[in-house]
Parts: C-alpha cells; sequence; structure tokens
C-alpha cells in the first residue's frame, strides 16, 4: 500500500494545507510521497522533502505546471496515480478543481472533504453544508481522496530529509492558458489557517466599517472573514467568505460580529474552538452556537473591545 | 453557438436537513425540493449570452428520477430552449452523472458547457471537471465572469486569496460561483409557455452507459451538538471570559 499526496504550493513555498493533507494520509496506514507540481518549483520540493515521514518526493517541473492549469496538471497526476493506492490533496481550490479531473481520468470516484479516517476504505465527511455527517465506503480499488483541512492537524513541517526525484513526464494539453491573477497581498494571516479569525456581516453597514475589525485583528494577529451577506453587499472581496461554498475554518478563536447565523455561515465556522457573537439581535441563531454572546450594538462595542485587549 | 446547462434538483436550500433517527439516510419526506443555486446561475448565464447574441440555444439537462422535470421546466421557465431528462433512478454519483452527461455531449456538441460548481446535498464539486477529463475539455470553475471572444472563453474564477484569469480552447466547460451573476425570477407568462417547450427523455442505455456504484453511504449522524454557551454583560466580562476562562487571548 502507498499513499501520494499532491502539494499545495506556489512555487516558491510549500503551503500549510500539505501538512494538513500529509496527517490525514499517513492516517490511511500506508507509506506516504509527495508530488509537487509546478514551474520553477524546486524550493517547494526542497520544502516537502522536509517533513517527517515522507518516503519521498516526486517533483514535475515544467513551465506547462507553472499555474496548476488543471488539464494539464491532472494527466500528469493520473500517470504517477499508476504506481499508488491513495492520492490525497488538500480540499483548496486548487485542490476542488484538478482532483475530480484526475479521478474521472482513472475512472474512480472521489471522496470529497474527508474530515476522519475510519479504516483504509472508510471515511466520513460533511454533506448537507454539514448538517449531516456521513460515513461512507469506497470500493474502488485507487482512491482519490480530497481533505478537510481544519479537520486534520498538520504534520511539523521541519525534521525530514526525503529524497527529491525529478519527474520528467511533460503533459500540455494545449487548450488552456493562464492570462493573470489578483491575489490580495496582506500582512495578515491566511484565513484558513488563523489561529484567529474576526468576520463581520450585514451589520457591518458598509465596506469601511470594516476598518473597526483591523485594528482588532492587527492586535490579536488574526485574519479577517465575512458572511456571505457582506460579501454580496460588495462591502469586501469575494475570498473573505466564510461559509458552506466559501472558505472553511477552525480557528482557536472566532469572533463573529453582526453575523445572524445562517446555516451557510454555521457550516464554515462551527468547527472553531471557541466562538465569540457579537450582535444586537439578542434572538440572531449565531448565538446558539456561541459560547460568549454580547449583545450590543457593534459600532459601540468593537472599539471597547479593541480598547481593552 | 450552443450552450448545454446541466441542473439538479436539490433540497431547497432554506431546509434545515436532519439524519433520521436510525441514521440510515437523510429526512427526505416532504422536504421542499428546488433546483440547485448555482445551478440556477448556470441557466441565467446560459440565457444571458443568449440575450446578448453570442449564444443561439440554451439546452437543459438533468439527470434523475421522474420528479427531476419540474427543475428542467423550471430552467426552461427561466429561458432556456428545450430540455433534456436522462432518467436514472436512486442517487447517481458524480462520476456516473459526468458520464451520462459526456453521452449527451456527444450528441448535442455543445460550444460550452455550464454546470454549478456544487450541488447543495452531497456537497461534492466534482461533476464538471470530471466531465472535462472526460470530454478532454478545458474548464473555468469557481467561475465569477465568463466572456466569449471568437473560438476563446476568457473566465475569471475565484480561487483562495483571490482572482484568476484563464483563457480556454472551445468548446469548454463553466461551473458557476456565487458572483457569477443574479438569477432573475421567472414571469408567470413564461412558465406557462415553459410547459409547451420541447423535453425529451433519455435513459442511460440509449448512450450504452451502465450506472456503476463506487461508494457506499454505511450510514449518517447529526454533526457533533455545540451547546450555546453564556451571553456575558459587557465587552469588559468578554474579555475576561476570552483571557482568563478560554485563555484564547493573553
Amino acid at each position: 500500500m502507498s499513499t501520494l499526496v499532491i502539494a499545495e504550493h506556489d512555487n516558491a513555498s510549500l503551503k500549510p494545507a500539505t501538512l494538513n493533507a500529509v496527517a490525514a494520509a499517513q492516517q490511511l496506514g500506508a507509506d506516504v510521497d509527495v508530488l509537487v507540481v509546478g514551474g520553477d518549483c524546486a524550493a517547494a520540493a526542497q520544502a516537502a522533502a522536509a517533513i517527517p515521514g515522507v518516503g519521498k518526493v516526486l517533483c514535475a517541473d515544467n513551465a506547462a505546471y507553472a499555474h496548476q492549469l488543471a488539464e494539464n496538471v491532472s494527466l500528469l497526476i493520473a500517470e504517477v496515480a499508476a504506481g499508488y493506492d491513495n492520492i490525497v490533496a488538500p480540499a483548496t481550490t486548487s485542490g476542488k478543481n484538478t482532483m475530480p479531473r484526475v479521478a474521472a481520468l482513472l475512472d474512480v470516484a472521489q471522496i470529497s472533504d474527508i474530515i476522519s479516517v475510519e479504516s483504509a476504505d472508510t471515511f466520513t465527511r460533511p454533506i448537507y453544508a454539514g448538517n449531516v455527517i456521513a460515513t461512507v465506503q469506497s470500493s474502488d480499488a485507487k482512491k482519490v481522496i480530497t481533505v478537510r483541512t481544519t479537520a486534520f492537524d498538520g504534520v511539523p513541517a521541519e525534521g525530514g530529509s526525503a529524497a527529491v526525484e525529478a519527474l520528467s513526464a511533460v503533459h500540455d494539453a494545449g487548450i488552456s492558458s493562464f492570462v493573470g491573477e489578483e491575489v490580495a497581498v496582506s500582512n495578515r494571516p491566511e484565513l484558513t489557517a488563523a489561529s484567529v479569525v474576526i468576520s463581520g456581516g450585514r451589520g457591518m453597514q458598509n465596506g469601511d466599517n470594516f476598518k473597526l475589525l483591523e485594528g482588532i485583528a492587527d492586535k490579536l494577529g488574526a485574519a479577517i472573514g465575512a458572511s456571505r451577506a457582506a460579501v454580496d453587499a460588495g462591502f469586501v472581496p469575494n475570498d473573505y467568505q466564510v461559509g458552506q461554498t466559501g472558505k472553511i475554518v477552525a480557528p482557536d478563536l472566532y469572533i463573529a460580529v453582526g453575523i445572524s447565523g445562517a446555516i451557510q455561515h454555521l457550516a464554515g465556522m462551527k468547527d472553531s474552538k471557541v466562538i465569540v457573537a457579537i450582535n444586537k439581535d439578542e434572538d440572531a441563531p449565531i448565538f446558539q452556537v456561541a459560547d460568549y454572546g454580547l449583545v450590543a450594538d457593534l459600532f459601540a462595542a468593537l472599539p471597547e473591545f479593541e480598547a481593552a485587549i | 453557438m450552443k450552450a448545454l446547462v446541466a441542473v439538479k434538483r436539490v433540497v431547497d436550500y432554506n431546509v434545515k436537513v436532519r439524519a433520521k433517527a436510525d441514521g440510515s439516510d437523510v429526512e427526505l419526506n416532504n422536504v421542499k425540493m428546488a433546483i440547485n443555486p448555482f445551478c440556477e446561475i448556470a441557466v441565467e448565464e446560459a440565457v444571458r449570452l443568449k440575450e446578448a447574441g453570442t449564444v443561439t440555444e440554451v439546452v437543459v439537462v438533468s439527470v434523475g428520477d421522474k420528479s427531476c422535470q419540474e427543475q428542467i421546466r423550471t430552467a426552461l421557465a427561466l429561458g432556456a430552449d428545450r430540455g433534456i431528462h436522462v432518467e436514472v433512478d436512486g442517487r447517481p454519483e458524480p462520476l456516473e452523472i459526468a458520464k451520462l452527461l459526456k453521452g449527451v455531449v456527444e450528441k448535442e456538441q455543445p460550444n460550452l458547457v455550464i454546470l454549478g460548481k456544487q450541488s447543495i446535498d452531497g456537497d461534492n464539486n466534482q461533476t464538471g471537471q470530471m466531465l472535462g477529463a472526460l470530454t478532454g475539455m478545458p474548464q473555468g470553475t469557481f467561475a465569477s465572469e465568463v466572456k466569449i471572444d471568437g473560438d476563446k472563453l476568457n473566465v475569471i474564477r475565484e480561487i483562495d486569496g483571490g482572482l484568476q484569469t484563464l483563457q480556454l480552447t472551445l468548446p469548454a466547460i463553466v461551473t458557476t460561483d456565487l458572483r457569477l451573476n443574479e438569477p432573475r425570477y421567472a414571469s408567470l407568462p413564461n412558465i406557462m409557455k415553459a410547459k409547451k417547450k420541447p423535453l425529451d427523455v433519455l435513459s442511460p442505455a440509449d448512450m450504452g452507459i451502465e450506472i456503476k456504484t463506487h461508494i457506499t453511504q454505511l450510514s449518517v449522524a447529526p454533526p457533533p451538538e455545540r451547546s450555546a454557551g453564556i451571553k456575558v454583560e459587557d465587552v469588559a466580562q468578554l474579555v475576561d471570559k476570552l483571557k482568563n476562562e478560554a485563555k484564547v487571548i493573553s
């Protein structure tokens, strides 16, 4: 038995989601190798080699893979998959984009977004916005799995010294090309990896008022998130959205400000260790999941909170 | 240019779905059903492309039992021209749905296939990408903007941390994200007209496809219950609790 983890990286560095995927992969009980597919990605491959417990790192370094185009990358992964029983990737937008293509090329199902490994072929995963947890068993000989990163504590990033093996196979389907990217540059931690998240909802009233969250986020080293209502209203960019169809977060502390708590939002944050809700409506559903609820006008409470921490 | 749109019948997004007490399945009796919200966005996008003169025909397809014809009619009322129902009992898996859609693609030869990025029942987020692999078409998943330029499709995608723009060669697949558009409501005259639009029924056998099972659902359970905590009186008490009881800030 052997497992291949598809690394999440930006060519220069490894993303923490890889460490969560390796943790899930190790629970399958087989040897774990890591595949780094990219362009000029030697640094990311070296970082993957430092993960303790990794057998070897396969590195496919070619311009055709530089932007993780699913059409190209999936052909390579499906080819490399011939030597493995399990193919595991984090359920990031990159993993979600590529892995179903891999599964279809291999003519097997994909088990999406697992939150636990019950045995080598049995997993749990949330369905219906996390209102139900399904236990599912795969009968495919080869398993393609994506992992909900917040459900598995990441393995350490340092301490190992696996060999890096270069793969020369180049797959360029020639049907897609990268045009550009607008990635927000922020000094704050990444939303899905932050230990503290403070999110605003419709109650923030406008985008300018998100500044009230920034001071607190700076003091706590927090990432800033938002409900779908706040994103739809144009207060903040789309990638702030926490929820069923946005980002899934599970920080040590989640502070929901002016968020009523629709089930789709709760699906994205209810596994947080401690939840704080600040809302002026005492009947807001968010209070049903909050460890600490403060019924207050957020415009009064936030400056006071910032001053007190 | 022809657009094919796939739609799925799912539990209405306002319904809070529960596991049955015996854990055998989710409780779906007498639950309100609707077109999957992402599929509705897919229909809207195709109809807008038709209104803009880019697309000449919008064909809507759904895979499921007879009841999904209701969702096909909804899509026809929103502006699709004709429907195809691939009649299948039970709940086929995304890979099997993708294989059936591939059969429809071969028959219809669309230039563009638009699907929702995920259905809000299984939350799998697979079918569009799988159809891409099976047909060899490129994909623009999680799309927030779509522009057709000759035989190319420019698509802006929502990715972790921001937006990515790709150029795809047609025919291509698009899966919709929430921000792609805001779907219209069907007007009563259009709902009436939709009843007269053509709707063909196909079986998997018509396309030479045998439905397989790869994944068995052993049981379902409610998620760990999160009990409501306490209400604090004021900000000072909140900060005190976070520092000294929860110990999550210092």
